[in-house]
């Protein structure tokens, strides 16, 4: 999948990933999409229910050996 | 409008100062209004760490004296072990790069967590606004 921007949390813990999230996020423009790699299972949960508390689209997600990929796409 | 999230720390212990902030931090991350609310024990989390707090009588300046608080010197509520277990669990924190109390609070405060102190347990204690980091 093709990001405009990648967020690198991987080794962090709640709440530091959708922390960090949150703040990328406001760096973005509208119709960018970011990519965001974690380790904690944790953010499989987070990351959709953040889009859907903030109104942005959950893109979707990769899981290869322990690392997590997600995308998120700025929809506001 | 925004939702709302406050949150009451009554406790100077460290392990649930985490917790509140933990809160606070991922509420504030995806657009809710957070407040805090300090309270009793709790005043120590938001305690400025610098310098001798004045307060007036006798009790309430032993009380200040042997209740530093401030969070660098929050105790862990089980395995403290005089500052031992505190370290140790600073160690395991820093290896899994999880940030210290003093961290999130900075963290809670950037991201617009706002802080407040009880009044009444201020008065009890005679401490005023300018002992606490508020904002």
């Amino acid at each position: 999948m093709k990001a405009d921007a990648t967020l690198d949390c991987v080794g962090l813990y709640c709440p530091m990933p959708i922390h960090q999230t949150a703040n990328k996020m406001k760096e973005l423009k509208t119709g960018q999409v970011l990519e965001v790699l974690a380790s904690d299972e944790g953010i499989k949960e987070d990351a959709p229910a953040w889009c859907r508390a903030t109104g942005n689209e959950f893109v979707g997600m990769e899981e290869k050996g322990g690392e997590i990929k997600v995308y998120i796409k700025k929809t506001k | 409008m925004a939702e709302k999230m406050t949150l009451i720390v009554f406790s100077g212990d460290m392990d649930k100062a985490l917790a509140a902030f933990n809160l606070a931090i991922g509420g504030a991350s995806i657009g809710m209004e957070v407040s805090m609310f300090f309270t009793f024990w709790g005043l120590n989390v938001i305690k400025k760490n610098e310098g001798p707090l004045k307060s007036k009588g006798i009790m309430r300046k032993m009380l200040n004296f042997m209740n530093r608080g401030g969070a660098k010197r929050l105790g862990l509520s089980k395995f403290h072990m005089f500052g031992m277990g505190k370290w140790m669990m600073g160690k395991l924190m820093k290896d899994v790069r999880f940030p210290s109390a003093q961290e999130l609070m900075t963290m809670a405060h950037q991201s617009g967590v706002k802080f407040i102190a009880c009044t009444t347990s201020m008065g009890m204690m005679g401490l005023g606004k300018e002992a606490f980091i508020l904002k």
